[in-house]
């Protein structure tokens, strides 16, 4: 690496008159938060070569997805990024959407874009918040997770029966509508929970010498480099490129709030965290306004191509039963073609590439995780650096593994 | 579905590469172009460093099995613009017999992996890159697992502790 040979002409020579030592972290390190696995080669505790690993929890998410119908990928689409499992739902029921050329009704438009948003928030909340862990801010980590949990308790388990796995997505619409008193509830704890755990972290770290002095300068990346390497999402914009799809592909009603795009300046660890407590706070912006705009309304579409029909009908009548039965064995008949439609996911640009040969489920579907390419710039940003670095920056660029392996 | 008036995109790269476009669409509003695969870096290269397209984003790369079609596999670009916020969509197709086509790492280094994926689970040989090792199946993998020859319940014995 060049970058490596210039740092050894800076420094005269190798620290240590020895070979390089290798140090292995992974699969299974309580720093990886997940089961990925660096190789580190050390000079001292300066990082000479970096490689990182992965595909231990590969789970044959796209050959799985060949082999189902249309509707039946949804539930493994939560498994992908399992911290906001409600964006990759989201995700997903566009691209096929996109394909059918169905315009989910404006109500369910507004839904999705209250749980992507509240996905992004508890998505930032861990990443922060295990990020801070890592290099010994445990009071963070605590003042986060509570808030976190009340999202889960209160609003994600009343809306999908469940925590994590929630699969609340159809195509054409959502599971059901929002339960009675959500909209108040989700307020409630938007005011009284998410933003003083907001304020609260804010003042122990953003003015806090001990935390800049840690982060500054720690794995930083130009906006250049950033480009070519595929990042997206906060780590490209702490870069200081305001790419944000929900403004410049915007998407479902993006375009009818007032919200901004924070950047970055250097690309570096304190300013990835910087970008996602700003996110969180335009997350809430637009959680305020789509709640005052919520319109009534149905959820989902009206077209029996896509929903299935109401249970009085499949009980009392033939077409209903039949309907029911054909919707569900061979699932929703998508036409043929190609689609790519990507959202912005908490961690950046999440892609669906789906063929369809037309029939009941995907011929092929590609799902762009955005660690991917985050996870492949870890060399260039930790090389050159020191070891204990490493494990600032992984947190920082947040890595999921279950959407890295799929 | 054909389309009468090709984009800007892609009525530039049929005005510059002629034949090696081999075909075009716009469906679902995604512009795709299906080019010979020898001609792929230079493509690229066009697209990234032409002034009205600038795709400087390589947001996604994988491969596609038509088992049953000639030629079988499909290498799928898919490129956005930071500047001009376009998207396109690339393809080339590969040959069974030979499946190799040129790395595009020298236009975007962030495709390697991409590239690895591709080469994992459809088994195509990118030319000239620099590390085309299986990258989320283990090396003692028998066999590329998205190949829609590939049967979705076959086993393969798991590995041990290396020596």
């Amino acid at each position: 690496m060049a970058e490596i040979e210039a740092y050894q002409r800076e420094a005269g020579t190798l620290d240590m008159q020895a070979e390089p030592m290798i140090l292995n972290i992974g699969p299974s390190h309580p720093a990886t938060h997940a089961t990925l696995r660096l190789i580190a080669e050390l000079d001292g505790e300066t990082i000479l070569k970096l490689t990182p690993e992965f595909g231990y929890l590969h789970r044959c998410f796209e050959k799985e997805s060949e082999n189902a119908t249309w509707t039946q990928v949804i539930p493994y689409t939560d498994r992908l990024n399992y911290v906001s499992s409600l964006m990759n739902n989201v995700g997903y029921a566009m691209a096929v959407e996109k394909l059918c050329g169905v315009e989910v009704t404006e109500r369910c438009q507004y839904i999705r874009v209250l749980i992507c948003e509240l996905s992004r928030i508890i998505d930032h909340m861990v990443c922060i918040g295990t990020n801070m862990v890592d290099i010994g801010a445990l009071t963070n980590f605590w003042y986060f997770w509570k808030p976190r949990e009340e999202v889960y308790r209160h609003l994600i388990e009343p809306l999908t029966g469940i925590r994590l796995t929630t699969a609340y997505t159809r195509i054409g619409g959502l599971m059901w509508d929002l339960p009675d008193g959500w909209v108040e509830k989700c307020r409630d704890i938007c005011r009284d929970v998410i933003v003083p755990a907001i304020a609260d972290v804010n003042a122990l770290l953003t003015k806090n010498r001990i935390f800049i002095e840690r982060t500054m300068g720690v794995g930083a990346i130009d906006p250049k480099e950033a480009i070519a390497r595929g990042f997206t999402g906060p780590c490209l914009r702490a870069a200081g490129v305001p790419l944000d799809l929900r403004k410049d592909e915007t998407y479902l009603v993006y375009d009818r709030f007032d919200f901004d795009v924070p950047i970055g300046e250097e690309g570096d660890t304190c300013d990835r965290y910087m970008v996602r407590m700003e996110e969180m706070r335009q997350s809430l912006r637009i959680i305020d306004q789509a709640l005052d705009q919520l319109p009534e309304g149905p959820v989902n579409v009206d077209d029996p191509r896509f929903i299935l029909p109401a249970k009085k009908d499949v009980y009392e009548t033939i077409e209903g039963l039949m309907n029911h039965f054909k919707h569900v064995m061979d699932g929703v008949q998508v036409p043929a073609g190609e689609v790519y439609s990507a959202t912005e996911a908490a961690n950046g640009e999440l892609g669906y590439y789906i063929v369809s040969k037309g029939g009941g489920g995907p011929y092929k579907i590609k799902v762009r995780p955005p660690c991917f390419p985050l996870f492949q710039g870890m060399p260039h940003l930790c090389e050159g650096g020191m070891i204990a670095d490493l494990i600032a920056v992984l947190g920082s660029v947040n890595i999921i593994a279950g959407e890295l392996d799929r | 579905m054909t389309d009468k008036q090709p984009s800007v995109v892609l009525a530039k790269l049929i005005e510059r590469f002629g034949d090696d476009i081999v075909a075009t669409h716009s469906d679902f509003g995604d512009d795709t172009a299906r080019v010979n695969r020898e001609r792929i870096v230079e493509i690229c290269t066009f697209l990234r460093d032409d002034p009205d397209l600038l795709f400087d984003f390589a947001m996604d790369l994988t491969g596609v099995d038509y088992l049953g079609e000639e030629p079988r596999f499909e290498v799928v670009y898919h490129l956005y613009s930071l500047e001009k916020k376009h998207r396109v969509r690339i393809k080339a197709r590969v040959p069974e017999e030979d499946p190799v086509i040129d790395s595009v790492i020298p236009v975007w280094v962030g495709m390697d992996w991409f590239e690895r994926e591709a080469y994992d689970m459809y088994g195509i040989l990118f030319r000239d890159h620099p590390n085309l090792k299986r990258i989320l199946m283990y090396e003692a993998f028998e066999g590329h697992p998205l190949r829609k020859d590939y049967p979705k319940a076959r086993r393969q014995p798991t590995v041990g502790v290396e020596e």
